[in-house]
């Protein structure tokens, strides 16, 4: 009579109709709102997967969710919250400018690993302060990753409105990087091994994103500080009985999150707009928490969720541009539906999936020897 | 005598500008001393100022865009309470969906009904809430205790009063009734209230709920107290200082109240400096210190630096 369950299965069916779900309940706000269902999401189709352009763009967008999402998934994977990103990649783009801007001229076979390094420091160090407050003062890491974000966007408006603030410039940006330091192009790299593509500002950021992906999934399942990562975040109880110092990995988890969130800056700096502006991070930060629940924290997840969320943001602003009464909005609401159904309501489904993928029961009667 | 005058102006800027934040700290002290965090403040807040001045200006009545917002973001905090008490999801994860549902729903709705850009048609002064002048027993002339009384205490909008009248409402009520020591023992001991007999689940439920009619007051003032009409995210996270009010003042209505008006006090000073920046000296603290004081003081206050903080024993915990 014993009901086995099928976790696996279950899982999955459960996080796709929780994707399903999201998917619906935008639609359904959507028409409600008086969209044209059909044609916005043909127009986002196209827009995102419809030209090389849309493609490149779609890609490059997925980079930055990528980061965001495997650096929110890799601190839960730990039992913390990082909702930072946004003043993490506020402190990334920050490093970038400021590698870049000092050392202009550099031969970019030593600038790029600099740079990737001083984004991946100041994306870390943002991270590290709550990191340390939790860890040895217990802060509520979300109240204070929080605070962080507010108080790094007031940071940078003051470093552009003074110290790092281009001459001669009415707007609150930097000077811009000399088109020397930009990272290669997808482009450029394609052309190098023989295909032509367009020129979009995807760039080899993509590519790291994908190896930090890999690397992720190496460091979470096969090393040791992985195990413990997930020890912690399993049970902070356990993992003291095992020996494992729990502050310790709180604050290498966080500054690895900050490190992968910070590279958005990366990205957007170094990588196609040359320039520091006020809102260069533009949410990115925040939405890898919706990215990170769609791709059930799991790497391969992660990249899927991003690429579908970047199509979405690539689409979304086609149709912002033809449209202008929808706007950029359409992507908040999905997103904001996804982090509500993949996230707040996760078990929602749980009893009806389990109800009805449950093993079939197995009576007296059927258990007899068949003659 | 000038000094004086504008130092009361600029007390009088600060007590205009605490109240949308009093409102919301107020909503957030409800629902979490339940044991329900809320980070949604600041969604609620934009839904309520989205509401208000939507009904104010369609059916030209201020009150009723009042009781509009109450009833929106009532039913999004009900959504808040039905994602963290009945499926028992992350309370964080939820305040995070409003936030970003309010963001985009609100811009949406605005151009899709005023097509405007994202904004509601300017507000008349029959569409706005009415201000409030005090009796003529004083007489007006320069002796302080006239311009105080002229200059700071009257002629505000009505719901700032209001405010003042809801946090002595939660003060009384968590002292003497029944109804706020229920509420403080679901935050604080939900086990022993079940074995009193109640239903926490309930008890988080109702507070959840008045917690988030109370910010639709907040964001009906940004919209039609305050301002006149809704502009796409328009409370520019007021809702997340309002957050940060709560924790500096320790979960209690008294220190909530004061840290909102010393919120508010930083944010006219701020306002001030900015316009005298273009005119005479160049100001020495920048503006920026100013916005992150509130954030850093909170930072210090969770990291045990001034006191300690006084959080609700099982705050953001589901029940089990």
């Amino acid at each position: 009579m014993h009901n086995k369950s099928l976790p696996w299965l279950n899982s999955i069916v459960l996080t796709l109709a929780n994707i399903g779900l999201a998917l619906l309940a935008s639609v359904i706000v959507l028409s409600l709102t008086g969209v044209d269902i059909g044609a916005a999401i043909s127009q986002i189709y196209h827009g995102a997967f419809g030209t090389q352009e849309g493609r490149g763009y779609t890609l490059y967008y997925a980079t930055n969710f990528i980061f965001s999402g495997l650096g929110v998934a890799l601190a839960w994977h730990a039992g913390l919250f990082n909702i930072g990103g946004e003043g993490q990649a506020t402190l990334g783009g920050l490093g970038v400018a400021i590698i870049c801007i000092q050392l202009d001229g550099l031969s970019l076979w030593l600038l790029i690993p600099a740079s990737m390094l001083f984004c991946a420091l100041f994306g870390a160090i943002w991270a590290f302060i709550p990191a340390w407050l939790n860890a040895y003062r217990s802060s509520n890491i979300v109240i204070t990753t929080i605070m962080l974000n507010l108080i790094a966007s007031s940071f940078l408006v003051y470093l552009l409105a003074g110290a790092l603030k281009a001459p001669g410039q009415m707007a609150a940006v930097s000077e811009s990087l000399s088109a020397a330091s930009a990272l290669p192009s997808m482009q450029s790299v394609m052309a190098f091994l023989g295909f032509n593509i367009v020129s979009t500002p995807l760039n080899i950021s993509f590519l790291w994103a994908l190896v930090c992906s890999a690397g992720l999934y190496y460091y979470l399942w096969y090393t040791k500080l992985g195990y413990e990562t997930r020890v912690v975040g399993h049970s902070d109880e356990s993992a003291h009985y095992a020996g494992i110092r729990s502050k310790r990995i709180v604050i290498i988890t966080m500054m690895i999150s900050g490190a992968l969130i910070g590279f958005i800056g990366l990205n957007e700096v170094q990588g196609n707009s040359l320039q520091l502006n006020v809102d260069f991070v533009a949410g990115f930060g925040f939405a890898g928490i919706a990215v990170a629940l769609m791709g059930r924290n799991n790497p391969l997840g992660i990249v899927i969720a991003s690429i579908l969320f970047g199509a979405l943001y690539q689409g979304g602003s086609e149709l912002a541009f033809n449209e202008e009464s929808i706007g950029n909005n359409v992507i908040f609401l999905i997103q904001g539906l996804v982090v509500l159904f993949c996230g707040a309501l996760q078990w929602m489904l749980k009893p009806t999936i389990n109800y009805w993928l449950r093993p079939m029961e197995v009576t007296k009667e059927d258990k007899l020897p068949v003659r | 005598m000038e000094n004086t005058f504008s130092w009361i102006l600029l007390l009088d800027a600060s007590l205009r500008l605490a109240t949308p934040l009093m409102f919301a700290a107020l909503a957030g002290f409800v629902s979490e001393r339940a044991g329900v965090m809320d980070i949604g403040l600041e969604g609620k807040m934009l839904l309520g100022a989205f509401a208000a001045a939507t009904i104010a200006s369609v059916t030209g009545s201020a009150w009723q865009g009042v009781f509009a917002a109450i009833i929106v973001t009532g039913c999004f905090s009900l959504l808040h309470a039905f994602a963290c008490i009945t499926h028992k999801g992350d309370h964080v994860v939820s305040g995070l969906a409003i936030n970003l549902l309010a963001a985009a729903v609100t811009a949406l709705l605005a151009q899709r009904i005023f097509v405007q850009g994202g904004m509601t048609p300017i507000l008349s002064d029959e569409q706005r809430l009415p201000t409030i002048e005090f009796p003529n027993i004083i007489t007006h002339d320069d002796s302080i205790v006239s311009q105080l009384y002229w200059h700071l205490l009257s002629g505000h909008n009505v719901l700032v009063y209001l405010a003042f009248i809801v946090v002595f409402l939660a003060i009384y009520l968590m002292k003497y009734s029944t109804w706020g020591i229920v509420v403080l023992a679901a935050g604080d001991n939900p086990t022993a209230l079940k074995r009193a007999g109640f239903s926490v689940s309930k008890i988080r439920y109702m507070a959840v709920i008045a917690g988030g009619c109370i910010c639709g007051l907040s964001g009906a003032f940004l919209s039609i107290g305050h301002g006149a009409g809704f502009v796409e995210n328009m409370t520019v996270g007021k809702g997340f200082i309002a957050l940060a009010a709560l924790i500096f003042g320790r979960w209690h209505p008294v220190g909530v109240m004061l840290s909102c008006l010393f919120f508010g006090f930083l944010e006219a000073l701020a306002i001030r400096l900015q316009e005298s920046r273009f005119s005479d000296v160049d100001s020495v603290i920048p503006i920026q210190l100013l916005e992150i004081t509130p954030y850093v003081l909170t930072l210090c206050v969770l990291a045990g630096v001034i006191g300690k903080s006084a959080a609700p024993a099982t705050l953001g915990k589901p029940m089990r």
